[in-house]
């Protein structure tokens, strides 16, 4: 139906390879800001492709997805503080703790559907922000600071943002690829048809309890990997990564990028952290001729126009970015 | 291939259910031979689909056995029933709405093909579930439709890939929840023709309002009414039974006169 050379193909592979030489342009004397800004959101891009794997496709609407960040964060921030910097046992650990942590969360959420299973997730995902804020020992409320990032062997140095962006973004490609072979799998075939109809898969003879349930452990430990490099690109980790607020974020990226694609989160992050980034200098600087200084402190409040942008794209794009595109080759053709 | 033997397919014991105080199976006993086609007939609220959802492990009786094929499968749930060869097909057409039809089929395969935690190769390309799903199309006619969208698919058509999909994993016996309703005279008579072909290799128990379908294809027909069985027999036996005249074929035929 769609040849390879498409709109969407080809922004999506002008994104890739745009995110592949933005430290190019950082070296030849662009904005270093810049390697920081894209490094978090290829951190956070690598989480919404993980909540994507249930969220889009498996029609698992989980709203405690940020509480993976949070545990892995903190498996690297605890084990940094106790001493143990190695990146071999901090990184499996924070795997481990995510995957065990979605294991449970998924082996009791998901007996229910709806508004009970989104209710679960939370609760669980607040249980965790509130036993994390209350260790004394980690800083409690206030965070914990990582003063050393995690040690790999001789090459490999994450304390060097270049070196640090491009493993960030191997590891995002990475996820996408494995998402995309998931999902197109036997085992994604199985997800795929619980999302549409779980009664039938059931009927025809699918146990689709373990199915999702394995998915939904894959799809925490990859967040709880996001997670883990979240805490060495700000040094630091607190509560906040893992608040509810933070799961609603996750959410957008998702439903912003497009539900039923495995690239679509990497286009909601970007666009949904560029928008938090540069609106409110769009605001202001559009805003200020006309307004005066009222548009200086509207520019605080660029969710006013975030939140009806997302709300035309659930009413008019239901694909999201990624569904827009796919349109306009539709539209070019006819 | 089914060896005449006096042990029945499907034997129900009892069967009860109640919701909220209104019996919806009240002590159903039947049974089904093997290779017959049985159909289950009562006026609206009978019980015929929540007799259905018992013997498909949807919903769980509150007392009673069944039995399939000489396995106890009163507390089995839907998957296990479906592997041991009860299929079920649904009243309102349950499809996956947003795969493609020989998706729909595919998965129906694969649900028979071992277990699914096969995470790596593309499942569209794997013939072993393509090809059993491309030839169940064609034996109910959808071939030419395979690559559409299931939702993009006429009532008719919805109906016969259901059939595909009960087919699917070769069961023993299927129950087919009133594969006619909201069909043409056109389809209901392709679908008629469809069950005869099938009658002859599987078991079934047909849940089915259309009166003409029933008694051109029933060996044996059982009546309820309010969940209980009021006669069982064969389509002469029913034509004939006073009881059944007066509870509901006389409904029915006064229905056929307005339609006629």
């Amino acid at each position: 139906m769609t040849g390879p050379l498409n709109v969407r193909n080809i922004a999506t592979v002008a994104l890739l390879a745009a995110l592949v030489l933005l430290p190019v342009y950082v070296q030849l004397g662009g904005d270093r800001f810049m390697l920081t800004l894209f490094t978090r959101i290829i951190i956070l891009a690598l989480a919404a492709v993980s909540l994507n794997l249930i969220l889009g496709f498996g029609g698992m609407m989980s709203f405690g997805h940020a509480a993976y960040l949070g545990i892995g964060g903190y498996a690297v921030g605890m084990l940094a503080h106790e001493g143990v910097l190695s990146g071999f046992v901090q990184w499996p650990v924070a795997l481990g703790a995510s995957a065990l942590f979605a294991l449970v969360i998924g082996a009791l959420s998901l007996r229910t559907r709806g508004v009970y299973f989104i209710m679960i997730t939370l609760a669980f995902a607040q249980m965790a922000y509130y036993v994390i804020s209350g260790l004394a020992r980690y800083g409690g409320d206030d965070g914990l600071t990582i003063y050393k990032r995690s040690e790999f062997f001789a090459p490999i140095n994450l304390s060097n943002k270049v070196q640090f962006y491009y493993v960030c973004l191997a590891l995002l490609y990475a996820s996408i690829y494995l998402v995309w072979r998931l999902v197109n799998s036997r085992f994604g075939m199985v997800i795929q048809g619980s999302r549409s109809n779980d009664m039938r898969m059931r009927a025809i003879g699918f146990p689709t309890y373990r199915y999702k349930l394995v998915c939904f452990v894959i799809a925490g430990t990859l967040c709880g990997l996001a997670g883990a490099l979240l805490a060495n690109h700000t040094d630091f980790v607190s509560p906040g990564i893992m608040y509810w607020t933070r799961s609603g974020d996750l959410i957008i990226m998702v439903v912003l990028g497009g539900m039923a694609s495995a690239v679509g989160p990497l286009f909601g992050a970007v666009a949904l952290l560029l928008f938090e980034e540069f609106l409110p200098f769009v605001i202001k600087l559009v805003g200020t001729p006309m307004f005066g200084d009222a548009a200086g402190r509207a520019s605080e409040y660029w969710q006013i126009i975030m939140g009806p942008l997302l709300l035309l794209v659930v009413l008019f794009a239901r694909g999201g970015i990624d569904g827009l595109l796919s349109q306009m080759h539709r539209k070019v053709r006819s | 291939m089914s060896e005449p033997n006096n042990e029945p397919m499907l034997q129900v014991h009892n069967l009860a259910k109640r919701f909220e105080g209104i019996v919806a199976t009240d002590n159903l006993s039947l049974d089904v031979a093997a290779g017959e086609l049985h159909a289950v007939i009562g006026p609206n609220g009978a019980g015929k689909t929540t007799l259905i959802a018992q013997l498909s492990g949807q919903l769980m009786p509150d007392s009673g056995r069944v039995w399939f094929a000489g396995n106890d499968i009163t507390q089995l749930p839907m998957y296990r029933r479906s592997a041991l060869g009860l299929a079920r097909s649904f009243q309102i057409t349950s499809l996956f709405r947003d795969l493609s039809v020989l998706d729909n089929v595919a998965l129906a395969v694969q649900a028979h093909a071992g277990h699914s935690f096969r995470f790596w190769r593309d499942a569209r390309a794997e013939p072993q579930l393509r090809e059993p799903g491309r030839a169940l199309l064609a034996r109910v006619g959808l071939a030419e439709r395979a690559d559409w969208p299931a939702s993009a698919l006429s009532h008719g058509a919805h109906r016969q890939l259901e059939l595909a999909m009960a087919l699917a994993g070769q069961p023993r016996m299927l129950l087919l929840d009133e594969p006619m309703a909201g069909l043409g005279p056109e389809e209901s008579a392709r679908m008629v023709e469809m069950l005869r072909a099938l009658k002859r290799e599987l078991t079934i128990l047909l849940v089915e309002h259309d009166m003409e379908a029933v008694f051109a294809l029933a060996d044996r027909i059982t009546v309820l009414v309010y969940g209980r069985v009021i006669a069982t027999g064969s389509p002469a036996d029913i034509r004939a039974n006073a009881q059944v005249r007066e509870a509901y074929l006389g409904e029915a035929e006064a229905e056929g006169a307005d339609h006629g």
